[in-house]
């Protein structure tokens, strides 16, 4: 079989499971015990007041025409009217996936790049006491409450240390159209470009280590001088970008992505920003999310790097680094992608407990104060939502995996 | 590990068990019964501090592991129902039921676990039974895939083929032949799903749909302390949070040591 053809193949069966999925959300909701509308109403509502709702919002009809209606809204991408204000849901819920898109992305990163690192770094090392921390370290991420590490996380550096924002995607005033409020306080502005002129002096001057290492300059003294003068001609660019702009303006919302609508603009210090309020969140995701990854790396490696070709490549000569990553990492690297495709789902379920954990304006939070609400047109909605994402990803990831190895065509 | 695993376990189910009499005060008298000062940090009157209410934190720390426990171990339980026979009886038959069963169990399984939780358990309402059965409703399909797996191998070994040249009957091969070898596997899942079970038991008790007031419970202290965050408040969380993580931890060892020990392919 071709790739073409597991191509439609697997979007032909993507299909069943999609309208079974919507299925299984409309019989939770609409057709188990349990009337929507009489809890929404927290048996308070006067009878006229639910069968008022329930024509208005269609819930009066046959079940059947009902789930046909639904169907066909969500063909068209109608996702139904919301109970608590009657809008629609599916602007909503597209205005509030961006966030939660953003928080996804970082996450993954951070728990590829630790969970892949850390992997490959305890099976080089097996049976040593870093191997076993490391292992411990994955054991821990997984069994903790991903809320409970957001609460910590706030707690050290959000309310004790005040290195970032607390609770809120941005600073209140970097809400789309606010930063020039914030900006326009030249002490506030001051303060927080000496703040952050730090870290990125920091990085350039690990990042000046890391090549003169490479080129076998002397690390001191020579080293030292050229890194601390990097060090601060990067506190220097940084206060200048950051006087630059100051004067321009609100974030413009194009993507909503913060982190790409503040590039778009070309904007640095808003893409500073948007990544501080963006740390806490994707770091506590990432952590919790990298445990699986760490064990899945570590086994598939320990299995790899005992595999012929490994030790022939070493017998060659070639460099431990090229040998472990080039060569065995790279062999390892299957099972690992169709865990990410797995893990998405479990990443939207980590996302909808740091969504509330942050107050991230997402995708997951509307969910959960649509749940406080009692507003269950726009809790099916989300969920279907989600669904929907979920099962596109995999779709995705499995065609991606077909491409990587041919044998899953057969 | 698996000691280990079982070990923290069993002194937390223990110290659960005999809270009432250890527990220094009531868990849940509210502010006109105790008079406590409220918000208090540790000291050595509160060894972990008051909550909102001026209860103490170590009482309600004592006590609250029931609830999730107890939920924990009825979801295991309504998967091990739902899923094992469903499994068994689907894959061992073949054919249609077969295939649809693994086209439900599918679409489930790639369903985000928690979102679909919250949702059941939107829709049933509070309640320790109707939490299990929410959560069991998103772990069922990994029990369905490990038997399934397990007997598609088995269905095609030779005492299985034996049995059913003896004149065997359908009913006799599947639970004298075919379950006894499914069960290790399915303990593994059980452990690692207790972990899971736990963790999304507090989640769902985070978002608000947790069992209540009445009941101390540490998914319900983490709720009510993420409110007094802001004022750096930290004692309320830390305790039962820590809590948590640790029956999570202890089920998360336990299974990992029985799987090592079930296909040991990493010993060298």
């Amino acid at each position: 079989m071709g790739l073409r053809s597991y191509i439609i193949a697997r979007v032909l069966l993507t299909i069943p499971m999609i309208l079974l999925l919507l299925s299984i959300v409309f019989i939770v909701i609409r057709v188990m015990p349990g009337d929507p509308v009489a809890l929404h109403f927290e048996r308070r509502g006067s009878e006229e007041a639910m069968e008022e709702m329930r024509r208005s919002l269609g819930l009066d009809k046959p079940l059947y025409i009902q789930y046909f209606e639904y169907l066909g809204g969500l063909f068209r991408g109608d996702f139904g009217k919301s109970m608590q204000d009657y809008s629609p849901v599916g602007e909503q819920i597209f205005s509030a996936f961006p966030a939660t898109l953003e928080l996804a992305i970082f996450s993954v990163l951070i728990a590829i790049v630790v969970g892949i690192l850390l992997g490959v770094r305890a099976s080089r090392l097996y049976n040593s006491l870093q191997d076993h921390s490391i292992r411990a370290f994955g054991i821990i991420a997984y069994a903790i409450p991903v809320f409970f590490l957001g609460m910590i996380l706030q707690l050290i550096f959000a309310v004790e240390l005040g290195w970032f924002p607390t609770g809120l995607r941005t600073r209140p005033t970097m809400e789309p159209y606010g930063l020039t409020l914030y900006l326009s306080e030249p002490a506030g502005g001051l303060v927080t470009v000496l703040l952050w002129s730090f870290p990125v002096g920091l990085i350039c001057w690990a990042l000046c280590f890391v090549l003169l290492k490479r080129k076998r300059v002397t690390l001191w003294p020579r080293g030292f001088l050229l890194s601390l003068l990097v060090f601060f001609a990067g506190l220097i660019l940084w206060t200048l970008a950051t006087w630059y702009f100051m004067s321009t303006g609100a974030l413009h919302v194009t993507t909503g992505l913060f982190t790409i609508d503040s590039l778009l603009e070309g904007n640095v210090v808003k893409f500073v920003e948007a990544l501080k309020g963006l740390c806490l969140p994707s770091l506590t995701l990432g952590i919790v999310l990298s445990g699986v990854f760490i064990r899945l790396t570590r086994s598939n490696m320990l299995e790899t790097l005992r595999v012929d070709y490994v030790t022939a490549a070493r017998a060659r000569g070639l460099k431990e680094r090229a040998v472990v990553y080039g060569y065995a990492l790279r062999n390892a690297f299957l099972p690992i992608l169709t865990m990410m495709g797995l893990q998405f789902a479990t990443l939207l379920g980590g996302a909808v407990l740091t969504e509330t954990t942050f107050s991230w304006p997402g995708l997951g939070r509307y969910l959960v104060a649509r749940i406080n609400y009692r507003d269950y047109t726009a809790i099916q909605g989300a969920v279907v939502y989600f669904g929907i994402i979920v099962a596109l990803v995999n779709l995705v990831v499995d065609i991606f995996y077909a491409y990587l190895d041919p044998r899953i065509r057969l | 590990m698996t000691l280990i695993g079982l070990a923290i376990v069993a002194s937390i189910v223990v110290m659960t068990l005999i809270s009432p009499w250890i527990a220094p005060s009531d868990p849940t008298a509210a502010p006109p019964v105790i008079d406590n000062p409220l918000r208090a940090p540790p000291s050595w009157e509160f060894p972990m501090g008051t909550n909102k209410l001026g209860q103490d934190m170590l009482s309600r720390v004592l006590c609250g592991g029931g609830v999730m426990l107890q939920v924990a171990v009825f979801s295991v339980l309504f998967c091990f129902l739902i899923g094992v026979p469903i499994g068994l009886l689907a894959s061992y038959t073949g054919g249609v039921l077969d295939k649809t069963c693994s086209l439900v169990m599918d679409s489930f399984y790639a369903f985000p676990g928690l979102v679909l939780a919250i949702t059941i358990a939107a829709m049933m309402g509070r309640g320790v039974v109707n939490m299990a059965l929410s959560i069991a409703v998103v772990y069922v399909p990994s029990y369905y895939r490990v038997v399934r797996s397990q007997v598609l191998t088995i269905k095609e070994l030779p005492y299985t083929e034996a049995a059913k040249a003896t004149g065997a009957k359908g009913r006799t091969i599947l639970l004298r032949y075919i379950l006894p070898n499914v069960v290790p596997s399915i303990v593994v899942v059980a452990t690692v799903n207790f972990a899971d079970a736990i963790l999304t038991a507090a989640g769902l008790t985070f978002v608000g749909l947790g069992v209540g007031i009445d009941v101390p419970d540490w998914g319900w202290d983490l709720t009510k302390g993420f409110e007094l965050l802001p004022s750096g408040i930290w004692w309320v969380i830390t305790f039962p949070g820590i809590m948590i993580v640790l029956v999570a931890l202890g089920f998360t060892l336990i299974g990992e040591g029985l799987s090592e020990l079930l296909n040991p392919r990493l010993e060298q």
